[in-house]
């Protein structure tokens, strides 16, 4: 399936949209009406045919504008992408796992060919066509990770594992829920996930640890997280805070279905067979409320899911302020009917909105 | 499924290197590359010895960037439970056999300024590996091997030549021994030491640099045990509402294995908590041997590791 | 009275702890102001033998009373940045066994903690006890700046100017609490100013 990659922005002008194909395979988290955490971890090995779960590293309609979008934010904050001088071999690893993975998974769109460690890489949707050495930095442009991910979509922590315990070394990040890679980096799991709140007295953290540090070579595993963003704002720092948090305030009836969107994080786990370390990547998909309360069986349980968030994980979450704004938006489009469990869309099987 | 995932392997090359220690290469059935790994991380290797499913862990010694085969050297026990025996005596080049992914449970912290290797005997396997690594990138690193005899001292003429300003070698019959405190002491900030090797050795290491200050996290060691027979015992499972027994020379986790209760595990000597299992009801004692549980909670009744823990007594109940 | 009870917080709050003699090769001690009462209650003429005290007074009065502790060496330095060649010197040649004690206020042993573990002393090793100021060192989320010995909330970065509201979200690496825009979403609309801990 060839795809055509949109030309669209995630800050200014906002050009940012969803194709029809796009929202058929929109991830959306929630399998049940309401949210609670949990460690809702199951094995990555595939998935139904052209849904986000079927390739080891999804490339989608998004894929050339928000790797412009990562470019313009590494320009204007270097910092975004570090990695302590001991994960270099973790970079290498990341580098080998997606540029297998991509040129066999699209091999229309990538190539790797490889005569021991002399390797040639091939993106066309980014006109990338570079020879180098494997395990010597000096042969790129960057280092092993940020060249790679600069070419991959979403954010990527790279984590070292020492002594029962993660730790944060390494990371490219910049389209991410509000946390600061600059500051976390080097923090273990417990520290650069502090401020969460409610998680760690339900030891949601402990449990998702013990599980992290299990998973082995050759057995990736995923789970969904979420958040709100107001505009496809791909880039919500905590550096940039100060100039987009203002956005949140702009929203009104008229405008909110456009500008509200859900933000949804899949996020992949593998381990790194060379520096026995892991990498967490963090895939961002948004879309926006008009686009999701148009599947009828999202409508209903988003209100319901919004709605009957604890107050804490909304504050948490960044909007607590415009929930009720949210709520007489979504309301139009829960008119009380059940829903199917599981997080799949059921267009055939769930009724059409009755109000 | 428990476990790391599998790998279909050929027996490709089988090489005595002395009267105790025999190296065995392993090759893809289907000919792809191997995955890479980490120097110190082992495999389980599957042995079908008469019926009898064994599943024992070895370290990978190969090079980890050899992605064409992978060499594992094991030590004949002949007081042990048969798996080394099946390996020596039962195991011929061309045999295809079962192995597990690459797990590491002894990984090299790579902050390290350098990194000390102390070895006693087989434990000198996860090191080679490692040396293979660190040699690749130019790391400081320095080996201090102690074995018992010219005789049986594994690999010690192969490090000696290859590496000879970095390897020291101790011979038991020669009294030669390794001045710990003094090797501890001369170490630049930000050393690491690994130890592997019999327990008396692990223990030594690890008393003396605490005692010299050294950090607990700048400390590493890799013990697995094997788990030993002992008297047969019954046990009632309550999730799969089986009861089952223990043979002598089994263990918990292979009886259940046997019936086809599936039990999550990694390592299968002690080390990793993988099958760490809760006790539901017990009256008898625990013959805890792992050491992934901390004293309190062998005290408690409430935990064990079948892959190496024991029981004598009436009932156990366990939440399996 | 130089001790505070810190009220409990998040995980990454660093906790700071109570200096006790360890075995070691060599004892390295690095204390500001009220730190130095730290160091005399915990100094025995064991551990002063093969000790470097290295002390910021700011104003405080020590000397006479650690120098009778006849540490190995025995340095005062007008600032933390003075004394930070000779802590990478110290440092620079440590050996094994080198224990790092620190104590007095938040900065000086999270700046002091992130030297000892560039040069290769993992953080639950060194140990820690908080005397004097309460004073925190913020990072700007923002500019990146840091403020020295911040006391309210908010507070005005000394360097981009952005009114600021205090974390308790703590980098080790940076050895500072994260201080965010306090009126991002709502420009100019800045909470009246009180104590941190108040």
């Amino acid at each position: 399936m060839t795809i055509q990659f949109n030309d669209e922005s995630f800050r200014d002008d906002y050009s940012f949209h969803n194709s029809e194909r796009a929202l058929k395979r929109f991830p959306f988290p929630f399998h049940e009406d309401s949210y609670m955490y949990s460690v809702n971890m199951e094995q990555h090995r595939g998935g139904p045919a052209d849904s986000v779960y079927e390739m080891r590293f999804d490339v989608d309609e998004h894929y050339v504008s928000e790797m412009k979008d990562r470019a313009i934010v590494l320009d204007q904050d270097p910092l975004r992408c570090q990695s302590l001088p001991h994960m270099t071999l973790a970079g290498w690893d990341l580098l080998e796992l997606i540029m297998v993975s991509k040129s066999e998974d699209y091999p229309d769109l990538f190539e790797l060919h490889r005569d021991g460690d002399h390797w040639r890489w091939i993106n066309r949707p980014l006109g990338i066509d570079d020879s180098f050495t494997f395990l010597d930095e000096t042969t790129l442009p960057y280092g092993p990770m940020e060249y790679i991910t600069r070419q991959a979509q979403g954010d990527f922590a790279v984590l070292d594992q020492r002594d029962d315990m993660l730790w944060m070394d390494a990371g490219m990040v910049t389209t991410q829920a509000d946390w600061s890679l600059d500051f976390d980096i080097g923090m273990n799991f417990f520290e650069w996930h502090a401020p969460v709140p409610k998680a760690h007295e339900m030891g949601i953290f402990v449990r998702a640890l013990k599980f992290l540090l299990n998973i082995q070579q050759g057995a990736p595993a995923r789970r969904l997280n979420w958040t709100m963003t107001v505009n496809p704002l791909l880039d919500t720092s905590p550096e940039n805070y100060h100039k987009w948090g203002i956005q949140k305030t702009t929203l009104t009836p008229e405008n909110i279905g456009r500008k509200q969107h859900l933000r949804v994080e899949l996020q992949t786990f593998y381990r790194l067979p060379r520096s026995n370390a892991l990498v967490f990547p963090i895939r961002c998909y948004l879309c926006a409320f008009e686009d999701l309360t148009a599947v009828p069986k999202w409508g209903r349980r988003l209100h319901r899911v919004v709605r009957d968030l604890p107050v804490e994980l909304a504050t948490y979450k960044g909007f607590i302020d415009n929930r009720p704004l949210m709520l007489d938006y979504l309301s139009q489009f829960d008119d009380g009917l059940p829903t199917s469990s599981g997080i799949w869309p059921d267009r055939e099987s769930e009724p059409p909105l009755q109000k | 499924m428990s476990g790391a995932e599998k790998l279909r392997v050929r027996v490709s090359e089988i090489t005595p290197i002395n009267a105790l220690v025999t190296r065995f290469r392993f090759e893809r059935c289907d000919d792809k590359e191997l995955p890479t790994f980490s120097g110190g991380a082992h495999t389980v290797v599957e042995m079908q010895d008469d019926g009898v499913t064994r599943l024992n862990p070895y370290s990978l010694m190969s090079d980890p960037y050899d992605q064409s085969s992978y060499t594992i050297s094991v030590r004949r026990d002949d007081t042990g439970r048969g798996g080394s025996l099946f390996m020596h005596q039962r195991v011929k080049a061309g045999d295809e056999m079962t192995i597990s992914y690459p797990v590491n449970l002894f990984s090299l912290d790579l902050r390290a300024r350098k990194h000390l290797f102390i070895a006693g005997g087989i434990g000198i396997t996860p090191f080679l590996a490692q040396i293979h690594q660190l040699e690749r990138f130019n790391s400081q690193w320095e080996l201090h091997y102690a074995c018992r005899g010219k005789s049986l001292g594994s690999y010690a003429d192969e490090l000696t030549s290859r590496h000879p300003n970095q390897t020291h070698i101790y011979f038991d019959d020669q009294s030669q021994t390794i001045d710990l405190p003094h090797l501890l002491e001369g170490q630049p900030l930000g050393t690491h030491v690994y130890v592997c090797g019999p327990k008396g050795m692990i223990d030594w290491v690890r008393n003396t640099a605490s005692a010299q200050g050294w950090p607990q996290d700048n400390i590493h060691y890799e013990e697995f045990v094997s788990p030993q027979p002992g008297k047969p015992f019954e046990v009632k499972l309550s999730v799969s509402n089986k009861t089952i027994q223990v043979g002598e020379h089994e263990s918990l986790l292979e009886a259940m294995e046997r019936e086809g209760v599936d039990a999550p595990y990694l390592c299968r000597g002690g080390a990793c908590g993988q099958c760490e299992t809760a006790v539901i009801g017990y009256d008898g004692k625990f013959i805890h041997r792992d050491h992934w549980l901390e004293p309190q909670e062998h005290k408690s009744g409430q935990k064990i590791m079948p892959c190496v823990s024991r029981f004598e007594g009436k009932t156990l109940v366990l939440d399996r | 009275m130089s001790k505070f009870e810190f009220p409990p917080s998040i995980l990454s709050r660093p906790i700071w702890g109570q200096l006790e003699p360890r075995p070691g090769t060599y004892h390295l001690m690095i204390a500001d102001a009220e730190g130095a009462e730290a160091i005399l209650d915990v100094a025995t003429p064991e551990l002063m033998a093969q000790c470097h005290i290295i002390h910021i007074p700011k104003g405080t009065d020590f000397a006479a009373r650690l120098s009778k502790l006849n540490p190995a060496q025995l340095y005062e330095g007008p600032s933390y940045e003075a004394a930070l060649p000779r802590i990478r010197r110290v440092l620079g040649d440590g050996h094994m066994g080198l224990q790092i004690y620190l104590a007095g206020t938040e900065g000086l042993m999270g700046q002091a903690m992130a030297e000892a573990m560039r040069a290769g002393i993992p953080h639950s090793a060194i140990q820690t006890e908080h005397r004097g100021s309460t004073g925190r060192r913020m990072q700007c989320v923002h500019c990146k700046g840091i403020t020295e010995d911040v006391e309210t909330d908010p507070f005005v970065c000394s360097h981009c100017g952005l009114n600021l509201f205090v974390r308790d979200h703590y980098s080790r690496r940076i050895a500072a609490y994260q201080a965010v825009c306090v009126d991002a979403e709502d420009h100019g609309n800045i909470p009246e100013q009180k104590g941190i801990y108040q």
